[in-house]
């Protein structure tokens, strides 16, 4: 093993050790912003260098085998060898430089977002420990230590949602995170244990190696694990039925929803489904579920996202439509395409939730000046803002551009691949056809509802206020810096993995064949003709172009009252608005009977009742009673020991004729 | 003859018995005591026991009733009004458990001793015939049960200490 | 003649028990411990027909301790009379914790 990949332990160190040093500090020096700042953005960029060193080391490597980097034993249980061990490979080798990356990014724009918070320290400290569980998840070499990861993003997802927990709304919405990633966690815990039963073993080598001959292709087993582990995905990558958490998610600080929400633990669903290609390879049943789950997702968040005022909640549907199409990608066999739009998606909605970061800021600084009431996050209450931030403006339109797939920015690329596999195995059954469609029509709305967000952000009249608009200002460049790296990211991605037609294609897809391969045998090569392949580029980019031109036709920014003057909308748009109810929906059919059950029965009878009164305060009862009991004997009075004296001397009597 | 006596014995004794137990006035329970122990001491005569017979007449009815007649005249308890026995609760165990211990003490006979301890029939009435009552009973006590006989002694010096020491009024 | 004296000796004894669960007067109590007594004495002498003299030895043993009993015995309950001028056994009850 080179030595630059040994010390892939040091990548996961290094953010631990910040949120050691963040932590203590948030406690005993929570003014030293300087220090924490140091510290925070320091580990996480010595951590991106280490994680370089580690690629290199593995790329110019002898051989490509996944090396193995063990740590120590942890839980020897009979015949089950549980180890804390890191697999570097080519697809934990991407993950660790997107997480480390674009997380070095995040975490300088925070350095001026959060700089007036009173919880600075602590929110560093937050963000790096979330870093170590996401490299400990994807560098994981097995089921259980990637699980330790899956957990921990879970916890850190939660703790930064409801970071201003002094507000309800905010920890609740923490809640409402950490409770739905349970109910995939479950899955995620079911499919883990039925691995282990077929394969006798949790280490992803020895299981994808073990797969062909412990299942049967489109056997029962091999699906219901494969089904589990989806589950486990639905929850944290926020697919349908398991969703609602992310638009919710938005109540905490903008680099965190950039970070978490977007570039990093939403994608780990994406990693375990391209991590375990070979298991779902083998269980075609359950790759169309994947796939067919991302494309119903993907169209129906960007339905809900055309109706959205919060610039936010606009990001945060089209996140779960972007998660959409990874899922289709990897459900359809196209794992490296599937992985190509996870990373391409990272450097996008970063950059765009960090510019609508920037904008929030201004706004609030704008709203905090004139102690206006004003909602800072509604579009409504903006416009005009390309005169105030023009670098944001143009940063986020090279996101946008890309997003909607504009060629030849990197968006397009991995779209056009995801969307060409559909096609393609459409010729087999139109059920991938129609996902295609589908596929095609979410570019079409993700154009038009990104086109509407920036028209009614940065363009027409401002909507702000005469007062609030003296306060507008372009972000400082710690902030608008990253946004820059990232837009760089975002235009040249596409060149990691273009299609056949072109030179130098499918690098990405060939560097992570060391990965992909197991699962090969099972798919049919998606092969299409050049032909096909170019009208299938020219439908995406007319698709997408499509999408920009309707909004700018359509939408009048114009017209558009402030938030506060606003009209109820009517009908169709109020539903999509309202997000189809699916949140009220969930409230009343499973949260209340939940609650009630937990209350009236959990609670009171069983609790109080049984537990409480039989268990508890039966058996001091009972003893009680057996003490009073033991003093009726002694009474004090003569007359009763008599008695007591003749019934014994009755029973020795008949015990003594009992002898034989 | 010899039989229809101690029937007649029996049934004085257990009548007065039950008697004694029953009435109100101490000094009448005593004294139907005392008529029990009389018909006793019939049947010990009976039983080729004369010399106990004797004993028994004058230690238990003549010594140890007197002294239950002396304390029950010395605390003048007199007649009372109301009976001191106990509620009806206590009547029917007392009366359940007496019975029970009955049908016990019976049903312990089948405990006999085996045949080869037993004397020929007639053996010890043949014997007290012959060497006096008296000499039937001292022999073995004078010679097999002589330590036993003298701590008996030293227990009655003890007693009669303490009977004095308990009873008076300054010490 | 052996089986009836038991019988007759169990039926005393049963009648003994009976009258001390029965009374409160603890000198009427006292009695028919004494009864008691005397039924034992009664067993040993008719098992004295068949064993030996043995029995009539014991016998003369328990008479006198019985005497000695009941001397010390009224002592005390003298004694007792003295402080709480009553001989109810529902009134000694100082082993009452």
């Amino acid at each position: 093993m080179p030595a630059t990949v040994e010390i892939a332990w040091l990548v996961v160190l290094l953010p631990l050790l910040g949120f050691a040093a963040n932590g203590w500090l948030s406690f005993f020096r929570p003014n030293a912003k300087t220090a924490v700042s140091a510290i925070g953005v320091g580990v996480l960029l010595a951590s991106f260098g280490v994680a370089i060193a580690v690629v290199t080391g593995l790329s110019g490597a002898a051989h490509d085998a996944p090396f193995i980097v063990e740590l120590w034993s942890w839980m020897p249980v009979g015949d089950l060898q549980l180890d804390i061990a890191f697999q570097v490979d080519q697809l934990s080798a991407l993950m660790l430089l997107v997480v480390t990356g674009v997380g070095s990014l995040i975490h300088i724009f925070s350095v001026g977002y959060m700089k007036t918070d009173e919880g600075y320290a602590r929110y560093f400290a937050y963000l790096n420990l979330f870093v170590f569980f996401m490299l400990v998840l994807v560098l994981g070499s097995s089921f259980p230590v990637l699980f330790i990861g899956w957990e921990g993003v879970g916890l850190c997802s939660y703790l930064l949602i409801g970071f201003w927990y002094t507000d309800n709304a905010n920890a609740d919405a923490g809640k409402k995170a950490f409770i739905m990633n349970r109910i995939g966690d479950f899955g995620l815990m079911v499919a883990m244990f039925m691995i282990y039963r077929s394969t006798g073993s949790l280490d992803f080598g020895a299981v994808f190696d073990a797969a062909p001959t412990a299942f049967t292709v489109g056997g029962a087993t091999v699906t219901l694990i494969t089904l589990f582990l989806f589950l486990g995905c639905v929850g944290k990558s926020a697919q349908i039925p398991l969703y609602t958490w992310l638009p919710d998610a938005m109540a905490g600080p903008t680099p965190v929803s950039a970070l978490i929400h977007a570039a990093t633990m939403v994608t780990a669903g994406v990693y375990l489904v391209a991590r375990s290609n070979v298991l779902f390879a083998m269980a075609p049943v359950s790759s169309a579920v994947v796939a067919g789950v991302g494309a119903l997702t993907a169209l129906f968040a960007a339905t809900i996202a055309l109706k959205q005022w919060d610039i936010k909640k606009v990001l945060a549907y089209s996140t779960v439509s972007q998660l959409g199409y990874m899922f289709m990608g990897v459900g359809l066999g196209a794992y490296a395409s599937g992985v190509f739009h996870l990373m391409t998606h990272a450097f996008f909605k970063a950059l765009l939730f960090l510019g609508s970061g920037s904008v929030i800021h201004a706004m609030h600084h704008a709203h905090h000046a004139t102690h206006s009431k004003d909602d800072a996050q509604d579009m409504r209450n903006m416009g005009g803002l390309r005169g105030f931030m023009p670098w944001t403006a143009a940063l986020m339109w090279i996101a946008t551009l890309a997003i909607a797939g504009i060629p030849p920015l990197s968006g397009f690329f991995s779209k056009d691949g995801i969307l060409a596999a559909a096609f393609a195995r459409g010729h087999d059954a139109p059920i991938f056809m129609a996902m295609w469609v589908a596929g095609s029509a979410a570019a079409l709305l993700t154009a038009f509802y990104m086109t509407r967000m920036m028209l009614y952000t940065f363009h027409g009249t401002n909507r702000t206020g005469v007062q609030e608009r003296k306060h507008l200002h372009e972000a400082p460049w710690s902030m608008t810096g990253p946004l820059a790296v990232l837009a760089v990211l975002a235009i040249g991605g596409g060149l990691l993995n273009l299609p056949h037609i072109f030179p130098g294609a499918g690098w990405l897809e060939h560097w992570l064949e060391p990965v992909t391969a197991g699962s090969a045998a099972y798919w049919e090569a998606i092969h299409l003709e050049v032909g096909t392949e170019w009208a299938l580029l020219g439908a995406a980019t007319a698709v997408a172009l499509a999408g920009i031109i309707a909004a700018v036709v359509l939408l009048k920014p114009a017209q558009l009252p402030r938030a506060s003057e606003a009209t109820e909308e009517r009908g169709w748009q109020r539903v999509l608005r309202d997000k189809y109810y699916i949140d009220e929906l969930y409230d009343a059919l499973i949260v209340r009977p939940l609650v009630w059950l937990s209350r009236r029965v959990l609670w009171r009878s069983v609790d109080d009742g049984a537990i409480d009164g039989a268990l508890v305060n039966g058996s001091a009862k009972l003893t009680k009673f057996l003490g009073w009991a033991g003093t009726q004997f002694q009474t004090g009075r003569v007359g009763t020991y008599i008695l007591f004296f003749v019934v014994g001397a009755l029973i020795l009597i008949r015990a003594v004729m009992s002898q034989p | 003859m010899a039989n229809a006596l101690f029937w007649v014995f029996s049934a004085v004794s257990v009548v007065s018995a039950f008697l004694c137990v029953t009435r109100r006035d101490p000094v009448a329970s005593a004294l139907w005591l005392v008529l029990s122990m009389f018909s006793l001491a019939a049947i010990y005569v009976l039983l080729d026991a004369h010399f106990i017979a004797a004993v028994q007449i004058m230690v238990y009815a003549g010594a140890v009733m007197v002294l239950f007649l002396f304390v029950i005249m010395l605390l003048n308890l007199g007649a009372s009004t109301s009976t001191d026995m106990v509620g009806w609760p206590g009547r029917v165990i007392a009366g359940g458990l007496g019975v029970l211990l009955v049908i016990e003490l019976w049903a312990v006979r089948q405990l006999l001793p085996a045949g080869d301890l037993v004397l020929p029939a007639g053996e010890v009435a043949r014997q007290t015939q012959q060497q006096g009552a008296v000499n039937f009973v001292a022999e073995p006590l004078f010679r097999d049960y002589l330590i036993p006989f003298e701590i008996t002694g030293i227990l009655l010096l003890a007693a009669t200490a303490g009977a004095i020491v308990l009873a008076k009024r300054k010490l | 003649m052996l089986a009836p004296s038991l019988g007759v000796s169990a039926i005393l004894f049963s009648i003994g028990v009976a009258g001390v669960l029965l009374r409160r007067n603890v000198i009427i109590i006292f009695m028919c411990v004494e009864l008691m007594l005397n039924a034992v004495n009664l067993t040993f002498i008719a098992l004295a027909q068949q064993l030996g003299p043995e029995g009539q030895v014991v016998v003369f043993f328990v008479m006198a301790v019985a005497a000695a009993e009941v001397a010390v015995g009224l002592a005390i309950i003298i004694a007792i009379y003295r402080h709480k001028e009553s001989v109810d056994l529902r009134d000694f009850n100082l082993l009452k914790g």
